[in-house]
């Protein structure tokens, strides 16, 4: 039902789709399940996602990406800033809308290969104010994924501590999620360049570009010029 | 309209282009009157910086006349003269807030932030008209520059002083200006400058304001040596004497309390390391010639002071790492944090403490932008500075 167009043909095309799919996307019980196998040797305090391969971060057959950022802002403001999921579009490139549909689920419509939008539910799964958010897409989901957000206060009064994990199934496997790196729609890069663009509108109050108006600019930066 | 944009090594055109546009609420579009070619820019000309594409426009020191203000900018209205720093910065974030300007964490586009941060570990801010390393930003090598956080950088200067004494504010003088500073001159401190481009003639006028006791020049060109002199400094060319023996004997075999690097990566010379380095530069095997840093550093006092503001992009192969420690030396450096200087700068030029005007030998309308390139690339002892107007129509010869 929520597959408008799907293309399985081409690794970009499944890429396009993770994208979107892992934009904003965050969280999940991949954390929990990551670690299986491979225990890292002695005392180690890093996140998870920072380990190399050889103690395991693979989450089933797919594969997890983290990122941290600190913005210069409260805690409190940082998270209801992001539990509002309609402002997602503003600064994830590839998310054309988040629609609340109840308390805990909402509609994501994300762009997909050749101008086509494709479609998801997620629910969210664990949210305790200003401190996580946690969601996961619908079993059916044409990119199952999730993530999970998580806030702390930076210390010395610098503002709060981001840390977004995301957990996805990469379609197309490891091929697929190479093609994507090369198109530079792997969540993990579109995963850090969100939160880039979140904390420059939470700090200044606009997203950075380098256009200069006479062309179409970044779809990303004319969003929030309309807003 | 008309801008300066790069092709590649060599090859600078003026274009006809469009004109910038307000983007985001807090930009300003500048009219530009004066802009200089900077000593940064022939690494650019010279295609050792990468990340350039054909069609760039070129320009990070300029000043005009503010034609357009975004609603989100308060400060500055139209009609105000400003000069505009080569740094963008947003002001609101971490680094801005502890004016370290130039490491400034929210004016390098996202999708442009990736590069710098593969290359250094880290982002770095936006830039004018310096590769997309630095943002891909416009530079000011034109008729119109779109301004971003225009709020936070440019300064509104007064109409009794005239562009060429205030247009170095945007890079040139604030950066001599911050070297120095990284120098901690103590009373008594012998400072030597390499390179006496313009950052370094800046850093001299600079030390010696600060109260420096000496300060010791070295270059090759007659005419910039000059320049130093008159300044106050003392010269050392080293086509005629060994730099470090001369060093030590001007400083009692103490060697310099501090030591500049106004050069960077591009450093000229026939010393052994520098023909090494030349070669692996030009096979691709090093990005950065550093003969002058080698030589600062072994010439440095022990428990001295290493400033470099000249420009380094990539790596550097024989860093005298053991008589860096040995030693004990401090290093500092960085792209200047030109916010953090301008309003007491601009004070001091005010109150004649500052001249930059004796550094500019050539005024071309922008039309002339590639001749300026080329004269201050390839005739570097009679060009010292060259400024556009693009005011200007085209000179007659």
């Amino acid at each position: 039902m929520h597959h408008r167009h799907h293309n399985h043909g081409t690794g970009r095309a499944l890429a396009a789709g993770v994208l979107g799919a892992a934009a904003g996307a965050i969280v999940l019980m991949a954390a929990r399940n990551m670690m299986k196998d491979n225990q890292p040797i002695g005392p180690e305090d890093s996140p998870r996602h920072a380990w190399r391969r050889g103690a395991k971060r693979r989450w089933r057959e797919g594969a997890v990406v983290g990122r941290s950022i600190t913005v210069n802002a409260p805690r409190e403001e940082v998270y209801s800033r992001w539990r509002d999921f309609t402002t997602f579009p503003n600064f994830m490139e590839n998310v054309i809308s988040v629609t609340p549909l109840d308390q805990t689920r909402s509609r994501w419509a994300v762009e997909g290969p050749a101008g086509s939008t494709i479609e998801f539910e997620t629910k969210i799964t664990e949210d305790r104010p200003n401190e996580v958010i946690a969601w996961e897409s619908d079993e059916d989901a044409d990119v199952r994924n999730s993530g999970r957000v998580t806030f702390r206060d930076a210390p010395g009064g610098r503002g709060t501590e981001i840390e977004a994990v995301i957990a996805y199934d990469p379609p197309g496997g490891a091929v697929g999620r190479m093609a994507a790196k090369l198109f530079q729609k792997e969540p993990g890069v579109q995963a850090k360049r969100e939160l880039r663009r979140f904390k420059q509108l939470m700090e200044t109050g606009e997203i950075a570009t380098a256009a200069s108006g006479s062309k179409p600019s970044r779809p990303a930066a004319s969003r929030v010029r309309k807003s | 309209m008309r801008a300066l944009v790069w092709h590649g090594k060599h090859d600078v055109r003026v274009d006809r282009v469009d004109d910038p546009k307000i983007v985001n609420p807090r930009d300003a579009i500048i009219k530009i009157t004066s802009t200089a070619i900077c000593g940064s820019d022939l690494h650019l000309y010279d295609g050792v910086i990468p990340t350039m594409r054909p069609g760039d426009i070129l320009g990070h020191e300029f000043m005009g006349e503010v034609v357009e203000v975004g609603k989100g900018n308060t400060r500055l209205k139209k009609g105000d003269r400003v000069v505009v720093p080569f740094v963008i910065a947003c002001g609101k974030c971490f680094f801005c807030q502890k004016e370290q300007y130039s490491a400034c964490d929210n004016s390098n586009p996202a999708e442009k932030a990736d590069m710098s941060e593969m290359l250094y570990g880290h982002q770095m801010a936006g830039l004018f008209g310096y590769s997309h390393l630095t943002g891909g930003y416009a530079g000011g090598q034109a008729e119109y520059v779109r301004v971003p956080f225009s709020d936070i950088g440019p300064i509104v200067v007064p109409d009794d002083l005239e562009d060429e004494q205030v247009l170095f504010l945007s890079d040139i003088l604030p950066t001599g200006w911050m070297a120095v500073e990284n120098c901690e001159i103590e009373e008594g401190d012998t400072v030597a400058v390499w390179g006496c481009g313009p950052v370094g003639l800046f850093a001299i006028q600079s030390a010696l304001i600060m109260g420096a006791a000496q300060v010791i020049a070295i270059d090759h060109y007659p005419r910039r040596l000059k320049l130093a002199r008159n300044l106050g400094a003392k010269v050392i060319n080293y086509k005629n004497a060994r730099v470090y023996e001369a060093l030590m004997d001007m400083t009692g075999g103490i060697g310099p309390d501090a030591v500049i690097d106004a050069v960077g990566l591009e450093s000229h010379g026939f010393a052994p390391d520098n023909i090494y380095d030349y070669a692996k530069q030009t096979l691709k095997l090093e990005t950065d010639r550093s003969h002058v840093l080698r030589q600062a550093i072994f010439a440095c006092r022990k428990g001295g002071r290493v400033s470099v503001p000249g420009v380094y992009g990539g790596f550097v192969d024989k860093f005298p790492v053991g008589a860096f420690m040995q030693k004990g030396l401090t290093l500092k450096t960085g792209q200047t944090h030109v916010q953090k200087y301008l309003a007491p700068l601009l004070e001091m030029i005010r109150e004649r403490k500052i001249d930059t005007t004796f550094l500019i030998s050539h005024r071309l309308p922008l039309e002339e932008g590639p001749k300026g390139y080329r004269k201050f690339a390839f005739e570097q002892n009679e060009t010292t500075k060259v400024v556009l107007k693009p005011g200007w129509e085209k000179a007659n010869g």
